[in-house]
């Protein structure tokens, strides 16, 4: 049985499964990490959101013998401590000023989507827009999707300010 | 309920109720759940006659010789918390929160000192534990504060023995209980002095409306945190020992069954596969991780049977639905009638959350955990699989995600415990999403034709005959309808019982002289296609095609669409709320070309809902790429104003709304499944457009006006039905021309190659790192 060894929230794990068993059956199935949710498994409604190195991705769409030792990933469970202070990460807080959540299903996708998509704005040296919110593909099947776009406002402008 | 115990508690007058504080070492406050604070039901309630099959009038009278079988009831502990095991089930429409504010307001605790659970199949219940129909609150809204009630009330007598005072003295506030001189005891102190011996039965009056302070304010959800940082648990996070994943390889047909497999060993060789079994549904493969189970689904070789609808597509059930209406009474007049025919395809009631359960069959007994509406009923009938009996079957409710009817059947339940008993092994079985929409429960199929007769500048007649493909009915039945037999008008009880469910909730608010609405089910057999109640079951199809027709009738007389609906409404509850639609949403405002204005009315659940809506026909809109996506008419702005009755939580009942309009908006534009020879093509959420970001209007503002009504409306569904009829009525207005086929893209190109139906599931990919952002 091959052995995988990568960053997990901080912290070095090493597994011994199979080449081509994609990171998300890896996280829920192995290591009991089930804040990333099963929702296709092809990539398509994100509920597994997680980060790789900063960036959002779908670990159900990767191989665990495509992640390198060094790999840093990134779930829900882990996000609050990727900011600082010892509180929630301002998007989580942002999540609960807007009461986001219906079943909550998506919500750990929804977020790890929201703080990327941030980022990755504010790496081009401007702020989130309208057209940026349409770009999200995260399924929300409760329909939350406008309190989402708020509460992606309040997220950014609190990650500006360092909170 | 009609067949009460006389011995059983009752209403005293009408703030007063008994209930009871339970014999323990704890303080155990209960109330019935068949209380309510008014002596006749608004609705009249028809008789079913199937519930002897499932539970008979002996099993009913033993349980009512039990004094406290209905019971519901709360418990304080050392810490001075209350703790409510509820006899429903959340699947985020909110009812654990607002459940924990009634006990809070009226036991004078924080919310979060109110910690709520869902309770386990509890068959003394009755048919008391089923959530669906939006009842939850209308249901609970008295017991439970009842047994709040008494649990004060115990407290404060507690708390007067210990401070050597007397009640009257005394104030309740926060969970601490004091005198004015400063001294005091915490509800904890107070608790363990106030359990009592043995049971006993107590009156207390409930708190006054205008005096609530929790009930009516917003508040987040009790589980928000849970929620945000990953903690909350469903059913496949549940860790239950040995509860390895599996997954259901199924038929290419729709309930196509397996006739044999033909390459068993080869799979059960592949890497982490446990076990393969033939089950009711298709082949059960049990595997170290859900990605090995897909793998062995996809190398499965199985002989299949047919299914239950081979050949058929949509055009045949279409043919079938017209064939078996039942025909408009008044003839075509010429001039004076306005028709209208309206057709709603089959739509997956699919939550994000896939079917899915734990279960342990072994030595006789069958534990289940899973998100279940109708648990009674899952224990029933899965013991019923077993061969067991019910006693020894235990059905756990775990938190949904998500339900829109899905969630009242059980059917991945049923399927976990028919692999676990095969197996010998416990299974934690999930749906690949694939067969979500191609073999999992749908809205059924509808043509809905509508005749209006005008003359002489009124309405004098409108007919609405509704079609059907059958809905599947045979998760069990609400309290409200079994327990209100005698309360039957005469002649409902030859109705089947969706005629009659069709007949309870369907209403047209409009003074429009004779007005007939009918449901008919012209192939009334529930296992050709796998239908559920979802989402507002009928009322979503009958108001598209209804306030389609309102604005067809408003042109013909040549009267504003608000002003029209003004003038022929016949209810100011709706009234209200459409004139509060209009002014916030500025009907009338002046819009470009190719967009427009849309605003419709429904009245159900005690309450009415009014939503104006913009829409974007333009081309340039229309023709917007998204990669794999669909895009089309763009939504620009929603207000949803709606009248529920009592508000208890008003964060919460914006959010159903705003779920509501995002399943209204998408049944109107882009969600369907394509039946095409005997199976449907939709197979994930690439290819089912349910709302997007690239969908939701840029502005949605929601107002939940101030009600005449003392009691809680139903809200978890009220919001689909204007929802769909808005967007409706505006892509008519923006394109001059009435959509008569829901959804409105049914018929163009599909926007997705069909995945293979063998294999079953896709395979996952393996280049998730080329999309990072």
């Amino acid at each position: 049985m091959p052995s995988h060894t990568f960053q997990l929230n901080g912290e070095t794990v090493t597994v011994d499964v199979e080449d081509d068993v994609r990171i998300l059956w890896v996280l829920r199935d192995i290591l009991g990490v089930t804040g990333p949710k099963y929702g296709c498994g092809i990539n398509v409604c994100k509920a597994c959101t997680s980060h790789i190195n900063g960036k959002a991705f779908n670990p159900c769409s990767v191989r665990v013998a495509d992640i390198k030792a060094d790999d840093e990933i990134t779930t829900i469970e882990g996000l609050a401590d990727t900011a600082p202070g010892d509180g929630l990460h301002p998007m989580q807080d942002a999540w609960l000023e807007h009461d986001v959540a219906q079943c909550g299903y998506c919500q750990p996708g929804q977020i790890m989507a929201a703080v990327a998509l941030v980022n990755k704005v504010r790496a081009e040296g401007r702020a989130i827009n309208e057209a940026d919110l349409d770009t999200i593909r995260n399924v929300c099947r409760c329909g939350t999707y406008s309190r989402i776009r708020e509460a992606i406002k309040t997220g950014q402008e609190a990650m500006a300010k360092g909170l | 309920m009609e067949n009460h115990p006389t011995e059983g508690p009752s209403r005293v007058s009408r703030r007063s109720f008994v209930g009871y504080v339970i014999g323990g070492a704890t303080l155990i406050a209960a109330a019935d759940l068949g209380l309510t604070p008014e002596a006749a039901h608004a609705a009249p309630i028809p008789s079913v006659p199937q519930v002897p099959e499932v539970y008979d009038l002996n099993d009913f009278l033993t349980h009512c010789t039990l004094p406290t079988s209905n019971l519901i009831a709360i418990e304080i502990d050392e810490k001075g918390h209350a703790h409510f095991a509820l006899p429903r089930m959340e699947v985020g429409q909110g009812i654990t929160t607002a459940i924990a504010m009634l006990i809070a307001e009226e036991l004078d605790l924080p919310v979060d000192h109110v910690h709520v659970t869902l309770a386990p199949a509890r068959p003394e219940l009755l048919f008391n534990q089923l959530t669906g129909g939006s009842n939850s609150m209308i249901s609970m809204y008295t017991p439970v504060r009842v047994a709040a009630a008494i649990a004060r009330k115990s407290l404060l007598e507690a708390a007067a023995i210990l401070l050597g005072t007397n009640v009257a003295q005394l104030v309740a506030k926060g969970g601490v209980i004091g005198l004015p001189d400063g001294s005091s005891v915490t509800y904890g102190e107070a608790a363990a002095k106030a359990a009592k011996p043995k049971t006993e039965k107590v009156e207390v009056k409930l708190k006054k409306t205008s005096d609530h302070k929790v009930i009516g304010k917003p508040h987040r959800r009790i589980d928000a945190l849970e929620a945000v940082t990953g903690k909350k648990q469903f059913a496949m996070d549940v860790d239950v020992p040995g509860a390895l994943p599996t997954m259901v390889c199924r038929a290419p047909e729709l309930n196509g069954t397996a006739h044999s497999i033909n390459n068993k060993g080869e799979v059960l060789k592949m890497p982490g596969v446990t076990h393969v079994a033939i089950i009711p549904t298709g082949v059960a493969v049990r595997a170290k991780t859900f990605g090995q189970c897909i793998d062995a689904v996809r190398a499965l070789d199985v002989t299949w049977n047919s299914g239950t609808v081979t050949t058929k597509s949509a055009k045949d059930i279409k043919a079938e639905l017209k064939a078996g209406q039942i025909p408009l009474a008044v003839p075509k007049i010429g001039a004076t009638s306005v028709d209208g025919e309206f057709t709603f395809h089959f739509r997956s009631g699919s939550s994000l959350e896939p079917n899915c359960a734990v279960a342990d069959v072994r030595d006789g007994k069958a534990t289940i955990w899973g998100g279940l509406k109708s648990p009674v009923t899952a224990q029933e009938k899965i013991a019923a699989a077993l061969g067991m009996l019910p006693t020894d079957v235990t059905v756990n409710v775990v938190q949904g995600g998500g339900s829109f009817g899905r969630k009242l059947f059980f059917d991945a339940a049923l399927e976990a415990a028919h692999a676990s008993k095969a197996f010998k092994v416990p299974v934690k079985l999930m749906w690949h999403r694939a067969d979500e929409p191609r073999q999992g429960r749908v809205h059924p199929m509808a043509v809905s034709r509508v005749r209006a007769t005008v003359l002489a500048g009124g309405v004098l007649t409108f007919e609405q005959r509704h079609s059907s493909v059958a809905t599947d009915f045979t998760h069990g039945l609400g309290e409200r309808i079994t327990a209100e037999a005698a309360a039957l008008p005469t002649g409902l009880s030859n109705l089947t019982f969706s005629e009659t469910i069709f007949m309870l909730a369907t209403e047209l608010p409009y003074n429009f002289g004779v007005v007939t609405q009918l449901l008919n089910e012209p192939k009334p057999a529930v296992d050709r296609f796998n239908t559920s109640s979802v989402r507002n079951i009928y009322s979503p199809d009958v108001a598209t095609a209804s306030e389609l027709m309102v604005d067809q009738l408003a042109e013909k007389l040549k009267l504003d669409p608000v002003s029209f609906r003004r003038k022929y409404l016949k209810s100011d509850t709706v009234r209200r709320v459409l004139d509060r639609a209009a002014e916030i949403g500025g009907w009338g405002k002046k819009m470009p070309a190719g967009t427009a204005q849309g605003i419709a009315i429904h009245k159900e659940y005690k309450g009415a809902t009014a939503v104006l809506v913009e829409i974007d026909c333009r081309p340039e809109t229309v023709n917007r790429e998204v990669r794999d996506a669909v895009t089309g008419p763009r939504v620009t702005k929603a207000v949803v104003v709606a009248d529920v009755g009592l508000v208890i939580n008003p964060a919460g009942v914006k959010a159903q709304m705003m779920g509501g309009f995002s399943d209204g908006m998408c049944q109107a534009l882009t969600y369907s499944n394509h039946l095409v020879d005997g199976h449907f093509l939709e197979a994930s959420w690439d290819n089912s457009a349910y709302t997007r970001q690239w969908n939701t209007p840029f502005e949605f503002e929601c107002e939940v006006m101030e009600s005449h009504g003392s009691q809680p409306g139903g809200v978890g569904e009220a919001g689909v039905a204007a929802s769909m009829a808005a967007v409706a009525c505006a892509y008519a207005r923006a394109t001059g021309e009435m959509p008569t086929e829901f959804p409105i893209n049914f018929h163009e190109p599909l926007h997705f190659e069909p995945k293979s139906f063998i294999p079953s599931v896709p395979e996952s990919p393996t280049d998730g790192l080329a999309y990072t952002f």
